[in-house]
């Protein structure tokens, strides 16, 4: 989890300074995120942790913040291995 | 360096080009000046596969890979913007549904998709609303199990013959996608004609007072329309009209090569005169760019690289110039033949000035590609990069 939370800081920080985030603070309230960005986050989430991300997994909260990603990441990689 | 086609790429790019010369590029003219697409080329389309492109075979499709998809839109583009647009939006359906729909709409609609016997087109654009499209005003009300549509959308390639729109719609404040087939009550359509460019693909306005559909036409999530919906179709809008400029760029070049051979002017060809080699060199250059850009784009979105939301902007931002310049060059050079009807080339003008228009104008993706580089510039990301 811990180094999930690095990627996803580390990305990030690719798009917007995040010396200053928190893992709890809403990327989106801090009007970090337009639509696009959104867009690749997703991708990027995808394709670093060989997950799908699926309908049912678009909620605004599991991708709000670090610890919300990072979170959803996990619960994904678990559904995996007890597949 | 430009990628090497595989024995696979090269015959499915025979085909394609086989299939266009033979069933798209004699009607070209014609559906042009009569703003209207035979209903045959769509059949013989649907025949050859070639509506179900990006569909996995699982459910009928041919499940190209992003290159040829790209080499199918150059081909095609060569020919008729027209026809290619309308493939364009029934294959931007397709992926919607493919990646953000749920098994019953997978099972019920690819299919049917793949094999043409529906068309699909895209509903997000509206009277008031282009670029911003977070701001639609279309709305979507839940009554009883089912959802109401009002609202309009216009400029809809292929909205007057498409059987399967994907709309984009207000739902709670919150942009949200849905299917809504032809032949629901409350949704009525008329044609768009006297358009500058892409006359022949059928272009619609649709409107829905209290159009009532299922709950189950619903893709993806309440208030994720745009998000995931609507920027996985524009993403795959965004990557063919790119490739489809570079065939306007190539058809400009071909005309322009092979008039500037024969036409002769002050005892000698058109080719030896210096300001024409300009202008060869200008368009040949342009274009060898825009493919290697195209070509870098879909080899991102073939290893799902995030990195190519950018890149197929970039690439969409310079092809699309590309081949208005070489349009505007091709006609110069073709001098008053280059006005006239008699010669496709003011129709390649014509056509390359929609495509600077549309999936991302112009100066939208001088925005988008600015703040990127800003972006990256501040946050110590450089074009070479190693990842961690």
């Amino acid at each position: 989890m811990d180094n999930s939370k690095h990627k996803i800081r580390a990305f990030l920080s690719r798009f917007f300074q995040t010396a200053e985030l928190k893992e709890e603070d809403d990327i989106f309230a801090l009007g970090f995120v337009n639509s696009l960005f959104a867009m690749q986050l997703i991708t990027w989430v995808e394709k670093e942790f060989s997950i799908q991300i699926e309908d049912e997994d678009l909620e605004v909260t599991n991708f709000s913040t670090i610890a919300a990603i990072a979170n959803l990441i996990a619960r994904k990689n678990c559904h995996a291995q007890g597949a | 360096m430009e990628t090497k086609l595989t024995e696979r790429q090269q015959l499915d790019v025979a085909d394609f080009e086989r299939f266009a010369r033979a069933e798209i590029a004699p009607g070209a003219e014609s559906a042009d000046r009569e703003e209207r697409l035979q209903i045959e080329v769509i059949h013989k389309l649907a025949r050859s596969g070639l509506l179900g492109s990006i569909v996995p075979a699982k459910w009928g499709g041919r499940g190209l890979d992003w290159f040829t998809y790209g080499l199918l839109h150059e081909t095609i583009g060569k020919f008729c913007s027209s026809v290619r647009s309308m493939i364009t939006v029934h294959d931007m359906v397709s992926l919607a549904i493919l990646k953000w729909g749920n098994d019953q709409q997978r099972d019920r609609w690819l299919p049917r998709l793949s094999r043409g016997e529906i068309l699909g087109a895209f509903a997000v654009s509206e009277p008031g609303v282009g670029s911003d499209a977070k701001s639609i005003e279309t709305t979507a009300e839940r009554s009883n199990g089912s959802y109401i549509l009002n609202g309009t959308k216009k400029w809809i390639t292929a909205g007057q013959i498409a059987d399967l729109f994907l709309v984009l719609a207000r739902r709670q404040d919150r942009p949200t996608a849905f299917l809504v087939e032809r032949d629901r009550a409350g949704l009525s359509i008329e044609p768009i004609s006297g358009l500058l460019g892409l006359r022949a693909s059928m272009v619609g306005e649709l409107s829905f007072r209290q159009c009532e559909i299922p709950a189950e036409n619903l893709v993806g999530r309440e208030g994720f329309g745009l998000v995931s919906v609507a920027l996985t179709a524009l993403g795959l809008g965004r990557y063919s009209v790119a490739w489809g400029c570079v065939g306007i760029a190539q058809a400009c070049l071909d005309a322009s090569l092979q008039y500037t051979n024969r036409r002769r002017q002050f005892g000698s060809l058109l080719r030896e005169h210096q300001l024409i080699q300009e202008m060869i060199a200008e368009m040949a250059t342009n274009l060898k760019a825009s493919r290697a850009l195209g070509e870098r784009a879909g080899r991102l979105k073939q290893e799902g690289d995030p990195s190519e939301v950018m890149e197929t902007f970039v690439a969409k931002y310079f092809a699309s110039r590309a081949a208005m310049r070489a349009a505007i060059d091709a006609v110069q050079i073709h001098g008053a033949n280059g006005c006239s009807s008699e010669y496709p080339v003011q129709r390649y003008l014509r056509d390359a000035k929609v495509m600077e228009v549309i999936e991302g104008s112009h100066q939208i993706s001088q925005l988008l590609i600015a703040n990127h580089a800003f972006q990256e510039s501040e946050n110590n990301y450089s074009g070479f990069h190693v990842d961690e």
